[in-house]
């Protein structure tokens, strides 16, 4: 494509419409002013075209120039992203503040990957092997937890006719050369551009049996993600999207995670820069960063840049799964993404749908989410690799009836919803349990059985029973006071209390409680179901709630959440047995009766 | 890029509420100040909006009265607005775009930045982490403030938020660290006499002589108020981050600054988002409170309290909940608290302190804080919602664990939240005072807690359980 140069004719903020590019296409990245700020093609007509600029356009004047570059916004993929913290368009931050010191200052060119570093390139093909899109060429120890695989890149297959030894190689380097079967030629780098708004190309979608453990209980047993799924987090200000997506972008059990923070607090991007280089990986050991690829577009930064900071992390995400990892995408806000989108689609006076946002909101949200997903990788070999979606919703005044919320909501199959008045309780995570949904319990079963217990989905279903007898319980308290309860029912009252007290709330401030292997929930939640259960039947024999609540294995409870990851077994089994003490205790008094009927909790 | 330019326009075609459009213009680019003369002789300044086709459209700040399409004559001056930055601003009096009310000289300038400032680069800021004391135990013991953060007072009509705000700015220090202090003050469209009352505070004090006051009250241009919030912020900037203070600037009221632009946006007649506001008052809002921060290798911090006054008490209107989004935290000053007449009615409820949890703690307030403002939140919450019960059932019904939860409620709100004007408490004192109410529960009772965190209180006697 030939350097081609139109005219500004006029600018509204992030807008900018130009002249005299009459070979320009949609979605073309061309450069806008002397300042040559980064710009993308949005809208093509006969003699004009408008272009959305990724950075502020103040002092930008008509008649200035625009310089077409023949090439679509992509990213550079290879060696290197990890640990990196990159603005919405893929510029490292470090490499900015170089340049322009503390602010971000406009017209500013930095490159995504280092091409001078040197990477420990070991080969795991020869020469006259045949390979396809997706084989594995080699391998580089990038970090300390992720090796990653240097792939034959789309589009090329043959034979190879060349290809390095063991040794430390740039990114920009050719490592092999790959002769197709016309004969052609084909150089292979480590290093990738890829154009972030369409989705990398896989063999097939293939089904998702696996959960994405997170260590958070309540959504690891009520409504848990699967590797591949969606999800999102609606919640008004103050009730934890931010803190709920760190706590997974932590502890969830994906290989490498993808952090977007799109139109959110400088101060969040920071706290995870600072914090998470000095957390350990609990499987590893090594510090949580080295799994990590922060993308910052805080809501300061340019509005352009925030559309587009969401394809670009997603495109990043697809790089590692066609490796074969297992990726977690955390998007904090997709509001903010959509407030983007109406901002720009506003200002070029299209016509609005709900409360201004563009009619393709919906089909643009379906886009993105759809890039999520479990599948066979391109390659040879069978190879699997996920991409787990998980974005906040920032619905204004925290109503979910709004477009934004009610279009995600079409989409995803998990939801986990925030609710105000537990937050403004310090009930974290303020997840609300009832509305709450997960659409993969079924095809998470079978993981759950084996890897956890036989009996976990009934005792999930049992909890999760209580909590909703409680809610109606409690509208009747609320109309005549607790003393007007059966005995039966405070019984029931009791126990979820304990569900949520003891179970269901959990600081990820603390140093132990902020992430719970999911077997030391499993142990948990069987002990509180179980202490329900047998509470339950006690009460029928006649024995008073009240009584039971002087237990001190109940002290014991509450404090299960502390006990360490590696041991916590050992304290279970004694709590089960203390437990099952004072239960008998109960039948030894003369008021208990000996003889238990079994009872099941309504 | 300066082409300070002789041309003077007079093509002025069209007037309409604060905007002006002029023709035939050439070279002129977006949000560049303009010069505007009126008929009658008088200096206006405006910036531009939107540019292009020979068009531009200008807002107009002092408002576009007097103007007209005939005499009217524009000039591009080809400089984004700027404000002069130096200490001396310090003791000053300006009005809402920087430029002097008291009878002072003009400003002398070390230096012109630009008003609409840059973004900080996320990976160049520093986390918040040093806590500020206020004084006020309903924020520094349960929603602590720390420097560097933005956090706002959500408020109504009739209530004391601004004596809160005043109290703050009078109290406000870093135990054991007494470094250099300012305070910017930006009023938006607030009257006279609330002016007044804020200055009579800082004098009261000695306050004034490092506070720089941007005053654009009730009577002034509304448009103006576009700018002074930006103008105030710039100041801020240069005093924390070339003079190396620690600046607390107080915004109020971010309602008004709202309203401007809805004005603005409505006269451009724009796609309105929600009720009236224009689709981008969170980006624009987010340019503000953004600039609150802390930067490595840079001393100077810049903390913001926004103060806002949500119409109807209604949290779910675009600018409480919007600012909510953006800031870190708010404190909502309660109606039912002010009514019962406790002061500072900062209800904790829904009040929330974002940056709390790496501020407090052992070696920058006291170990067991985290665990004390957990437990009293609880048992504060148990409380209300026990009110709310026997508002219905009356108090007989309530088991004795829960006639301790109720009576504790009243006791936290007149001797916790509640306090004198003019009273300081230091964070030792508002703990122990929690611990004090604590005390009329068993141990037990304490779930929030850690045992030994317990009998260190015990030991301390700040917790006797009767």
């Amino acid at each position: 494509m030939t350097e081609e140069t139109g005219r500004i004719q006029s600018i509204s903020g992030p807008v900018v419409k130009c002249g005299g590019l009459p070979s320009v296409r949609m979605y073309e990245v061309v450069r806008v002013g002397h300042e040559q700020l980064i710009g993308e093609v949005i809208e093509v007509a006969e003699k004009s075209c408008t272009v959305q600029v990724y950075e502020e356009t103040s002092g930008l004047a008509p008649g200035e120039p625009v310089v077409a570059t023949g090439d679509t916004l992509s990213v550079e993929l290879g060696p290197g992203l990890l640990g990196s913290i990159y603005d919405g368009i893929q510029r490292p931050l470090p490499d900015l503040r170089e340049l322009s010191g503390d602010f971000i200052t406009r017209g500013l060119t930095v490159e995504g990957l280092d091409k001078e570093k040197k990477w420990k390139f070991t080969p795991s093909v020869k020469a006259g092997d045949r390979v396809e899109a997706g084989d594995i060429l080699g391998e580089i120890p990038e970090t300390g937890i992720i090796t990653s695989r240097i792939l034959v890149p789309a589009g090329v297959k043959g034979e190879i006719v060349e290809i390095v030894s063991k040794g430390d190689y740039t990114v920009v380097e050719t490592i092999c050369k790959v002769k197709d079967d016309h004969g052609d030629v084909h150089e292979v780098r480590m290093m990738q551009r890829t154009p972030v708004r369409v989705g990398r190309p896989f063999k097939d979608r293939v089904g998702m049996d696996t959960p994405l453990v997170t260590g958070q209980r309540v959504i690891d047993t009520f409504m848990p993600q699967a590797k591949g799924g969606t999800g999102a987090i609606p919640g008004g200000f103050g009730t934890g999207k931010t803190v709920t997506l760190h706590q997974f972008a932590k502890w969830a059990d994906a290989q490498v995670v993808v952090y977007v923070g799109c139109g959110e607090r400088g101060n969040e991007m920071t706290e995870a820069l600072e914090e998470w280089p000095d957390l350990k990986d609990p499987k590893s050991g090594r510090p949580l960063m080295e799994r990590t690829v922060l993308i910052a577009n805080t809501s300061n930064m340019p509005v352009a840049a925030r559309e587009a900071s969401i394809y670009v992390a997603v495109t990043i995400a697809e790089y590692f799964r066609d490796q074969g990892f297992d990726v977690a995408l955390m998007a904090d806000s997709t509001s903010r993404w959509a407030e983007a989108l109406r901002e720009i689609s506003g200002r070029l006076g299209q016509l609005p749908s709900e409360e201004g946002y563009p009619a393709y909101l919906g089909s643009r949200l379906a886009q993105f989410y759809e890039r999520g997903g479990r599948v066979k990788t391109l390659a040879s070999e069978e190879r699997l690799g996920s991409i787990t979606l998980c974005g906040a919703v920032s619905p204004p005044g925290g109503d979910f009836s709004e477009p934004v919320t009610q279009a995600t909501l079409r989409i995803v199959k998990v939801f986990w919803a925030l609710d105000k008045d537990l937050a403004a309780r310090r009930f974290f995570p303020a997840i609300n349990t009832l509305t709450s949904y997960s659409l993969y319990h079924q095809t998470l079963e079978r993981w759950h059985r084996e890897h956890l217990g036989e009996d976990w989905p009934e005792l999930v279903t049992e909890a999760m029973a209580l909590l909703q007898k409680d809610q109606e319980l409690r509208e009747i308290v609320q109309l005549v006071g607790p003393d007007a309860l059966p005995e039966s029912e405070r019984a029931i009252l009791e126990a979820a209390r304990m569900i949520k007290e003891d179970f269901l709330t959990q600081s990820a401030l603390h140093e132990i409680d902020t992430f719970c292997p999911v077997g030391k929930t499993y142990r948990m939640l069987k002990i509180i179901v179980n202490f329900a259960k047998q509470m339950s039947k006690a009460v029928e024999t006649g024995v008073g709630v009240r009584r039971i609540l002087e237990f001190s294995v109940l002290d014991n409870i509450a404090r299960m959440k502390i006990t360490p990851w590696d041991s916590y077994e050992k304290t279970m089994d004694a709590i089960e047995k203390k437990m099952a003490r004072e239960f008998q205790s109960l039948s030894a008094e003369p008021d208990g009766s000996s003889v238990m009927t079994p009872g099941v909790v309504q | 890029m300066s082409k300070e330019s002789s041309i003077v326009y007079r093509t002025v075609s069209d007037v309409s509420g604060p905007l002006l459009i002029v023709e035939n213009t050439h070279n002129v680019s977006y949000n560049e100040v303009v010069k505007i003369r009126a008929p009658s002789g008088e200096l206006m300044t405006g910036t531009v909006l939107e540019t292009g086709r020979g068009r531009a459209v200008i807002q107009v700040f002092e408002g576009t009265r007097g103007l007209d399409t005939d005499l009217t004559a524009v000039r591009f001056t080809g400089e984004t607005l700027k404000l002069p930055v130096s200490t001396e601003i310090l003791g000053r009096v300006l009005d809402g775009s920087g430029q002097p009310l008291d009878k002072g000289p003009p400003l002398t300038a070390e230096d012109h930045w630009d008003i609409y400032g840059s973004p900080i680069n996320p990976y160049a800021r520093q986390y918040p982490r040093q806590p500020i004391q206020t004084g006020l135990s309903v924020i520094d013991g349960l929603n602590t403030l720390v420097r560097g953060q933005k956090l706002p007072i959500f408020s109504g009509s009739g209530l004391p938020h601004n004596r809160i705000a005043a109290q703050i700015v009078r109290q406000a220090k870093i135990p054991g660290e007494e470094g250099d202090f300012a305070i910017v003050f930006a009023a938006m469209g607030i009257t006279a006499t609330e002016a007044q009352y804020f200055m009579n505070s800082f004098e009261e004090t000695g306050a004034l002589e490092h506070t720089a006051l941007f005053l654009n009250l009730a009577n002034d241009p509304a448009i103006e108020r576009i700018i002074t919030p930006r103008a105030a912020l710039t100041a801020a900037e240069y005093l924390a981050y070339e003079s190396e203070m620690h600046v607390l600037v107080i915004l109020t009221d971010m309602t008004n600054y709202a309203e401007a632009l809805r004005e603005i946006s409505a006269a451009r007649s724009e796609v309105p988002g929600r009720r009236g506001y224009p689709g981008y008052l969170y980006t624009d809002l987010s340019l503000i409170y953004e600039r609150a921060g802390r930067i490595h290798g840079r001393r100077g911090t810049i903390t913001q309290m926004p103060i806002l006054s949500m119409p109807q008490d209604d949290m779910t209107h675009p600018i409480p909940d919007l600012s909510g989004y953006i800031t870190e935290g708010q404190m909502i000053v309660g109606r039912g608290l002010h009514r019962r007449g406790i002061y500072p009615p900062i209800d904790p409820g829904p009040s929330l302190s974002r940056l709390m949890k790496e501020g407090i703690g052992e070696g920058m307030t006291r170990f067991d804080h985290k665990e004390v403002q957990a437990q009293l939140y609880y048992a504060y919450s148990e409380g209300r919602d026990l009110r709310d019960l026997v508002a219905v059932v009356g108090s007989e019904a309530l088991t004795e664990r829960d006639q301790k939860y109720l009576k504790f409620a009243d006791k936290f709100e007149g001797e916790f939240i509640n306090q004198g004007e003019y009273e300081d408490r230091s964070f030792e004192q508002t703990l122990d005072i929690g611990w004090n109410l604590l005390s009329d529960f068993p141990d037990r009772e304490l779930k929030r807690c850690d045992p030994s965190t317990i009998s260190w209180a015990k030991d301390r006697g700040a917790y006797k359980p009767r």
